[in-house]
Formats: C-alpha cells, structure tokens, sequence
C-alpha cells in the first residue's frame, strides 16, 4: 500500500533522505534549498531521523563535513543551491576522486551578481566537470523517487560515486505536488545498509587522498572516467528495479512524442512540463513536433541521445544558462559534439530563455519551437538565439 | 650525552606512527614535532591533514608515512573533514553499526591552513564541540610554497612576500595570537608547544586527546629552511623562542590559564633573532620595539595565569566555607 499526498516538493525530498536512513547531514542554509535541510533537522531533532546534523558554517565545510562523514562509511546527504554550489565548488572534486558515494540535492538557481535567488541552470552547468553523477528531475515525484535512487546508485560497489540530484529552485523546491509515498518496507528492500568497501578505521588503516606525482595522476583520473562512463549501466540496472518495486521507471533521455517527429524540442529540468503542454497543443494543430528530455547530464548519455533523434531533421535545444562569450547554451554545445560526427543528424538550434527565475510559458515554448524551425530553415548568424531579452 | 640518556629512553619505547623515509628537508622541525605528538597518541585515532608540507612530505603515491588511517583532502577545511569523521563515527555507532569505539579524530594544519586559509572551518568545528583535537604545526610561513608571509609570520622576518627593502623592513604586521583565539571559543583545552620541549609537548597532546570536546595545541616547528638558520640550531631556536617569552609555553584547561614553565627573567629577543637569516636586517630600533612588545604579551599572559590560581583558590576556599557551614 502506498499513499498519495499533497505536500511540498522540499518536504517530500527530506523525507525520502528519512526513509533512506542516512547517518549524516551536513548543511548550510541557502534560498531556495532551505526547506529541505530545515525539515531533516526537525526529522533529526524530533527522533524521526536518527541521524547527526552538522550545521556547518559554510557550505565549503558542508561538502568537506560530507567527505568526513563518507570516508568513516557513514551514508551521507547534504543540500545547497546557486553560490553554496559554487562555493563547495573546490571540495566537489574530491569525493568523486575518492570514491565517497555522498548524494546532495541541489536546488537549482542562478549566480550572482546581479543577485538573483531564483532558479535557472548556471550551477548546474559550473559543476559538470567535477565527476559527480548528475540527475535532473523535472517534477516532486521524481525529486523523491530519484534521492532513494542516488543512494542506491551511489553506494553500488561498481560505482562508488557521489550523486547529484538536480531540482530546480522554486519552481520545484517550493511547490505542493501530490506524491506518492513508498512503503518503508520496499524502501529497506531496494536500499538495504551499506558497507564502504574500505572506510578510515584504525583496526585497518588506510591512506586517503595522497598526492600524486605526474608517473600516476593520469591513471588516477582515468580510472575515475572510466568507473563513471561505466556507471551509467547500474544507473540503468537501478532504474530497471526502482521501476519494478516501485512501478515508475526512469530513463536517461526520455520521451514525448518524440518517436517518428520532424521537429525535437530538448529540454533540461522542470520547464519540460510546461513544454509538454505546447507539444499537446502543436501536434492537435498538425505540426509533426516532439520533446526529448535529459535526465541523466553525467555521465552523458551519449547511445540514447543518438537514438532518440535519429528520425529528426531539427533538434532545438532549450538552455537555462550562459556560456559567455562562447557557444552560449551549455546542453546545446554538448548535444552538438555528441551527434556532430553522425552522418545523419539533425539541425541543432540553441535556444536560452528562463534565466534566473523568468518563465517560460506554454506560449513562449510554441514561439521557440516555431522560430527554431525557421531557424534551422532559413539559418542564422548567431551562435545562439535568447528569448524574450528586452532592450 | 647525559641528555641522550634523558631522553632516549623515554621516547623510544613509544610506537611510531609517523614513520622514517619521508621527505621533509634536512633538520625539519616540524616532522619532528609531528614524530613527537604522535607518538604521545594511542592507535586508535584517525588523522585528518591539511594540505602543506607534512601533508606533501609524506604521502606521496604509492608511500605513505603514516601507520594510522590518514585522509587529506584539501587546504583550508581540515577541520570540517575532522567533524564530519567525528560525526560519522557517532551516528553509526548509535546506530549499531560494526565501528572501533572511541575513536579520536586528529586535525593537523600548519599556520596557514589554521590562521589564514582555513580559520573559518576551525572556528565553526570548535564552536560546534566536536570531540575533536586539532595540533597546528607553526612554522611562522607558508613553507611548502616556498616561505611566503602568513598571518602567523612574526613581526619583522623576511619572507618571499614580506621582503626587506628599502620602504619595508619585512613582515609589517605582529603574529596572530591564534592560541587566543582558539580559547576565545570557551574550548576545554588550548595549550602551546614546542619540539624543544619533548615531553611537555608529549604530556599536553595526550591530554588534548583524553578530555572530551574540541582541544586545540598550537605547536611552535622550527623550519631552516624558510628561518634561514642552521638545521643544528632547531632544537636550540625553539628553546630560545620560549626562554625569551616570544612564544610562551602555556594551557588554557577550562578557561584557566597555566604557565608550563616558570621563567623569573626572559633572556634578551636578541640572543634569538640574531641566530636567524631571515631577522638578519633588523635594526637595533626595531629588535628593541620587539623586546617591549614580547615583554607586554608575556606579561599580559602570566597575569592571566595568576589571575586564574588565585580565582582558583578563591573558589575552593568559597567550598570549604560551604562545607563547613
């Protein structure tokens, strides 16, 4: 028996890191991620959760609390969102290296300055590089389904890797959805306790984190690439058995109408939704349009990607971020390289819109995708189109 | 000789955990120091190392100096990686996992990684009360990158980044008081230390470990190499740095000050300056601004200290006055 709850997405996260039993959090609070951490304190402090919360003083000291915590074998989760991310910037290189399967949700927002406490994909973007697996979800369900998935995934002995759960800020973080809670019971199931193959423990000392002289380093970063290429098949595996238990199952790229389509519209994260209603609206009117839809930014989902827009002649892929001076839309530069040595591939046009919290409505998906269209038609001299910039 | 006899004996029957075959240079004071602290420390610790020059000195892939678990991650968050294993450890054994029990977690960092670069992640690890103890190696600069200031460089000293010139006449700011701060935070215990006195050293990183709650030992390492003074001076340079009062043996149990060693005249700030190439350009002018200085600081110290014996005998004669009414 499952229940169906209205509740807030944040809530509802928290209480998935509850149901997954996890020893430590280490957290700093930072808008619009602060739900989340709030009410694992309150689980922890009412005996809900037993657990230790760290309440660091900086979110640099969160991840480097997490990589203490990890490295006893303790399952670990923190939090943070926009500069918190960006300030624990420095210390996200180092579980992934490591091998410390932490997971942190990150509520998605823009970075300063000008300040801006909404959400769009800047630090998400920033932290691509850092080794982490990277998850994005696009609604309340898929927020919890896919905390209890992250451990899962994390703590999985082939893979041995932090996890990043990407939610965008407001948008998800501060919204009431319903959501179906699973049964604790299947939760112990499908993430039993773990043990960290070789935890800091005195009866068995071992050296973490040593430096590296150039004979080694290259090794050293080369087997962290290949165990995080190979951990997108127990992601897979994970997603296979969470469907089974759970009876909803997730995929790397996943689909809408996308099958057969002409035209594709990408999108990364919560806005999809709202995409999906202008994919309903312009199929009904006879456009010969579809949605594709990243859940999986690392390790990238190279096979399924090629796959799924194998039959389209234009691809128009939305960003949420900048990458200045350069090829602007992050994904859209990544989708470029990952088709751009196929012999059939799709024209590719870089859209960026909903900066720091600016909708993106079901209108303004229909303008983006038609425009997109005469785009890819007629060409263009940008290296990408921003939608709706005034002045 | 008879030193020798002093103290062979008493060092040599504890367990190495820091072992030889490291690659700190000639007459490192502060391997010395870290050699000593450890080997006051029981096996069942976990050692938490901040980047700098023990950390680079002795764990390079595929050795490792180290006979206890050891991580290092990054420069200025030693302390947070300390609460989070402390953490950790916690709740696992609360929660009835398989863990060793007591374990004593250990942060090191030098004075940069304490004073500078990571001072904010030591003051909240210390505010918070993990039961942690964290030993800063001092060695008044930024050694490992090649003798750049730190906050915790003295008055005066040539460094790469304080040099003496003609506008200036070296490190222009007076050393932090990173013991002071430490005990700012109501701590249960800060003591200082030095190499050059082994068993006080000793003695006061196993009390650290054994008191519950955070403990702080700021330790005094010679560095030749960044002093500019001859690597057979170490031993002697770190008993003149606290037989002139400019780094004063000291602990703070409980907020009470203690002097470790009673010193009835500090010898001239002269006598351990002028053995030192890096204080070689300081004019008579300057060494006597030191001097009232070193004094000042020395004084304020042992007033504290006597401050707090007598408010400790206050207290048990304010007790014997209740037991007896």
């Amino acid at each position: 028996m499952t229940t169906r709850v209205g509740i807030e997405v944040s809530i509802a996260l928290a209480d998935a890191v509850k149901m997954a039993n996890a020893d430590v959090i280490a957290a700093y609070p930072i808008t619009p991620q602060t739900h989340i951490v709030e009410h694992l304190a309150e689980l922890v402090a009412n005996g809900e959760l037993d657990a230790e919360y760290i309440p660091v003083e900086s979110e640099h000291s969160a991840m480097s609390a997490c990589v203490g915590s990890a490295s006893v074998g303790a399952r670990t989760f923190t939090a943070t969102a926009g500069q918190g991310l960006e300030l624990m910037h420095e210390v996200l290189y180092i579980p992934s290296a490591m091998r410390l399967p932490i997971v942190m949700a990150v509520a998605n927002r823009a970075l300063s300055s000008p300040l801006s406490v909404w959400g769009d994909h800047s630090d998400m973007m920033a932290v691509r590089d850092t080794g982490w697996i990277q998850i994005v979800v696009e609604n309340g369900q898929q927020a919890m389904d896919n905390i209890l998935c992250a451990f899962r995934i994390a703590e999985d002995k082939r893979v041995l890797l932090p996890v990043m759960v990407h939610l965008d800020g407001f948008n998800l973080t501060h919204v009431v959805e319903p959501i179906v809670f699973p049964e604790q019971s299947d939760v112990d199931k499908f993430l039993p306790a773990y043990n960290y193959p070789l935890p800091l423990n005195p009866d068995r000392p071992v050296a973490m984190g040593d430096f590296a002289p150039p004979v080694i380093f290259t090794e050293a970063k080369w087997a962290q690439e290949v165990v995080l290429r190979d951990s997108k098949d127990i992601i897979l595996e994970c997603w296979n058995e969470f469907g089974k238990t759970f009876g909803r199952q997730y995929f790397p790229v996943e689909r809408y109408h996308s099958d057969g389509a002409k035209v594709l519209l990408l999108t990364v994260g919560s806005f999809g939704e709202t995409a999906m209603v202008a994919i309903d609206k312009m199929r009904a009117e006879g456009n010969d349009v579809g949605q594709i839809r990243l859940r999986l930014w690392r390790p990238f989902p190279f096979e399924e990607l090629r796959q799924a827009v194998k039959d389209a002649d234009i691809l128009i892929v939305l960003d949420r971020a900048i990458s200045f001076g350069g090829p602007g839309g992050v994904v859209a530069s990544e989708v470029k390289a990952a088709l751009y040595n196929l012999d059939k591939k799709p024209r590719i046009v870089s859209y960026v819109a909903g900066l720091g919290g600016r909708d993106i409505t079901v209108a303004a998906f229909e303008a983006i995708i038609k425009n997109g269209i005469e785009i890819a038609r007629t060409g263009s001299e940008n290296e990408y189109e921003i939608y709706g910039v005034r002045g | 000789m008879e030193k020798y006899a002093v103290y062979v004996p008493r060092l040599i029957k504890r367990k190495e955990k820091f072992a030889p075959g490291h690659r700190a240079c000639i007459g490192c004071g502060e391997a010395l120091a870290v050699r000593l602290a450890f080997k006051a420390l029981d096996n069942n610790i976990v050692v938490a190392n901040a980047t700098g020059c023990m950390e680079i000195v002795a764990s390079q892939i595929p050795y490792t100096t180290w006979h206890v678990p050891w991580i290092h991650t990054l420069f200025e968050n030693t302390a947070a990686v300390a609460s989070g294993i402390e953490a950790g450890y916690k709740a696992m054994k609360r929660k009835g996992v398989q863990v060793p029990d007591n374990v004593k977690v250990i942060a090191m960092a030098g004075d940069g990684g304490t004073s500078d670069i990571g001072l904010q992640a030591l003051s909240g690890a210390l505010e918070r009360g993990h039961d942690f103890v964290y030993l800063c190696f001092d060695n008044e600069a930024y050694m490992n990158t090649g003798v750049q200031r730190s906050s915790a460089t003295p008055y005066g000293a040539v460094t790469t980044t304080s040099p003496a010139g003609k506008n200036s006449i070296g490190q222009f700011s007076w050393k932090k008081n990173m013991p002071e701060i430490a005990a700012a935070h109501n701590i249960p215990y800060v003591a200082t230390a030095c190499h050059s006195y082994p068993f006080d050293l000793m003695d006061k990183v196993a009390k650290a470990a054994s008191i519950p709650g955070p403990a702080y030992v700021h330790i005094l390492s010679v560095c030749p190499t960044g002093w500019r003074s001859p690597t057979d001076t170490v031993v002697k340079l770190g008993r003149l740095a606290v037989e002139t009062g400019i780094f004063p043996l000291y602990e703070v149990e409980n907020g009470q000050y203690k002097m470790s060693i009673e010193l009835p005249k500090l010898k001239p700030v002269k006598d351990y300056l002028k053995q030192q190439g890096r204080f070689r350009h300081l004019s008579d002018d300057i060494i006597a601004k030191i001097q009232e200085r070193v004094e000042i600081e020395y004084q304020k110290l042992v007033e504290k200290a006597e401050n707090g014996s007598k408010r400790a005998k206050r207290k048990s004669k304010t007790g014997a006055a209740k037991i007896s009414t």
